[in-house]
């Protein structure tokens, strides 16, 4: 009777938990098992969409890594922007954090007009930034003219298109602050009271009492940056789009990375070979690229942070 | 940091003679201190806020005077705006992003509650490895999967050129949506829920009466996000919807836009003011909720 009664409580809770993690369980099935297993599936044959597929055993990577144009400046530009654009949101995000828990007078109005940019929707922020700096009519170079300073090519120049898109990503810096609010507003202020009786300095009390505390969160900064380094794709091509003037559909076709392949990414590589090259294959190829580096470094994230999935469990 | 917290040290220096000149240094030091910040704030605060105030003042630019380096519009061309709203297409545009954001933010919600639920108050084996699949695909780039869910909307469901591929998926749950709510529910103590457990509820009504008005912060704070990530989504529609106009949306309208008035910056911007305005006014009404959102994302745990 007991065990019979356990037996289908068991049962009964198991069904439950299915029922209520069905949604999930579908869509992860569906939206992300299948394709993954397509791609792969499909990196191995010649596809053009028309033609059925036909195997072409390692023809697709093969082709990747040795002749496609893109692929190798795509990975060298995600490289430049993980050094250069992931650092430096770190550290401004870092810096603007502190400086808004430092602000008295008008904090509300401050951390708005900080926090105002990150709403911006990337195609609207990137046209703004596209107009701003374009080296015509752009208000930028204008000021930059006024008071005798060179005047940069910007999204037109390869040399100074990342550094471009890296002020439009400390622009939008507005998620990065809150964070680090929120963890310099967790330090004990205890340590600080008792670092500054000890006589040390600013700088002391930011490297000895500051940091450690917020590491973590710096940590998870760092390697989120990474990630979405893996996704950054809206930014780049609505950048050259606009600064080389030819647009999506006005009967021309726009070849990704304008100026000079210096704003390629690898998502942009999955639109240029699936659905303006029509190779199927290499696009997947490309796919299972940024699969692995994105899983790497998410493997990074939950190691480093196993409390965020360990938390309450 | 031992050395720091000496207590004999600090009772020394509380006791410095000269107090009211110590005072006195101390107290032009805070008024220095508060100088150079708010100056440093100022100046950031004109990094954020003047693109914005370019783009509002070129959108209200003549043609002409938008080919020049002019910075102040003279005269104000208000009727900018009426044109944009004009151009065929910028109403659909509209009424698209709606659609797309409106009906993704609710499936989103409705779908993604019981999963988190269950991720934070069922216990059940295998749970530790559901949350860090949730966590590994919201870490996923879309376009890992996009060339077979393209074929699949295309070849077997023929809806490429309409916003179904992109709305069907959110029935079934997001990533972000879930964690997020999950990483708020663990903070719900369990007694709440087994109190209403004891009272006789099923675990539907537990979750529908006793923890889903606790979790409302939560749950605001998800929804925004998704009707933002819906509202500034661009490779979505880009893939799914670009073949046919009638099913564009802001973003991607934008985009095509700019390039139908290659050389008149002033109705882009305007154009532009008008997709980005929708977002800033319902951030000012919601601003607690987002808020609270970004912090529950980083630092909880």
């Amino acid at each position: 009777m007991t065990a019979l009664t356990l037996h289908g409580r068991q049962c009964r809770s198991a069904l439950r938990t299915l029922a209520f993690l069905s949604p999930w369980l579908l869509g992860f099935g569906f939206f992300f098992v299948y394709p993954l297993l397509s791609t792969v599936y499909f990196s191995f044959m010649k596809y053009d969409g028309f033609r059925p597929p036909a195997f072409t055993g390692a023809a697709n990577w093969v082709y990747v890594f040795t002749q496609y144009p893109m692929f190798w400046p795509a990975l060298r530009n995600t490289l430049w922007l993980v050094a250069v654009m992931v650092s430096a949101r770190v550290v401004f995000g870092l810096g603007i954090g502190l400086l808004i828990t430092k602000i008295k007078t008008g904090a509300g109005f401050f951390r708005t007009a900080f926090y105002l940019p990150y709403l911006a929707p990337p195609v609207a922020a990137t046209m703004a930034f596209a107009f701003l700096l374009n080296p015509g009519t752009g208000p930028v170079n204008h000021i930059l003219g006024t008071i005798g300073l060179p005047q940069p090519g910007w999204f037109n120049d390869p040399n100074w298109s990342k550094p471009a898109l890296t002020m439009l990503a400390l622009w939008g810096i507005g998620d990065l602050m809150v964070i680090f609010m929120a963890a310099l507003l967790d330090v004990p202020a205890e340590q600080y009271e008792a670092a500054e009786l000890d006589g040390a300095g600013a700088w002391q009390r930011f490297r000895y009492v500051t940091l450690p505390n917020i590491s973590p969160i710096v940590m998870f900064a760092v390697v989120t940056g990474v990630i979405e380094t893996m996704q950054y794709y809206t930014q780049p091509m609505i950048a050259g789009q606009v600064a080389s003037g030819v647009i999506g559909n006005s009967g021309q076709q726009f070849e990704p990375g304008y100026p000079d392949q210096s704003t390629l990414t690898l998502p942009q590589l999955v639109y240029n070979l699936g659905f303006q090259r029509f190779d199927t294959g290499s696009a997947c190829v490309i796919a299972l690229v940024l699969f692995a580096l994105a899983m790497a470094f998410t493997a990074l994230l939950m190691r480093r942070r196993s409390g965020l999935i360990q938390a309450g469990g | 940091m031992t050395d720091v917290l000496a207590p004999a040290r600090a009772t020394a220096a509380r006791r410095r003679p000269l107090r009211s000149a110590n005072a006195r240094a101390a107290r032009r030091k805070a008024q220095l201190h508060w100088i150079a910040v708010h100056a440093l704030g100022i100046a950031a605060a004109l990094f954020f806020v003047l693109p914005f105030v370019f783009v509002a003042l070129t959108s209200l630019m003549s043609d002409n005077q938008a080919l020049t380096r002019a910075l102040w519009p003279h005269p104000f061309v208000w009727h900018n705006y009426v044109t944009v709203f004009r151009t065929p297409g910028f109403l659909t545009w509209w009424k698209n992003t709606l659609i797309y954001a409106g009906a993704g933010t609710a499936l989103t919600v409705v779908s993604s509650i019981p999963v988190a639920y269950a991720l934070a108050k069922f216990r059940f084996r295998g749970r530790t490895l559901a949350l860090m699949l949730v966590v590994a695909t919201m870490m996923l780039p879309p376009q890992v999967v996009v060339v077979p869910m393209y074929l699949f909307w295309a070849n077997q469901m023929h809806l490429t050129g309409t916003l179904w591929p992109l709305i069907i998926p959110m029935a079934f749950g997001d990533a972000f949506s879930i964690f997020l709510l999950r990483q708020f529910l663990v903070t719900i103590p369990d007694e709440y829920v087994d109190a209403a457990r004891v009272d006789g509820c099923g675990e539907v009504r537990a979750l529908l009466r006793v923890v889903l008005p606790m979790a409302r912060p939560a749950i605001a704070a998800v929804a925004l996000f998704q009707f933002f990530s819906c509202w500034n989504d661009y490779f979505g529609p880009q893939i799914y919807a670009s073949e046919n106009p009638a099913a564009w949306t802001l973003s991607y309208g934008l985009e095509t836009f700019k390039g139908a008035h290659q050389t008149s910056w002033n109705l882009t911007m305007a154009a532009t003011m008008l997709v980005m305005a929708p977002v800033i006014v319902v951030f000012f009404f919601a601003q607690k909720a987002f808020v609270e959102g970004v912090t529950l994302t980083g630092v909880k745990g």
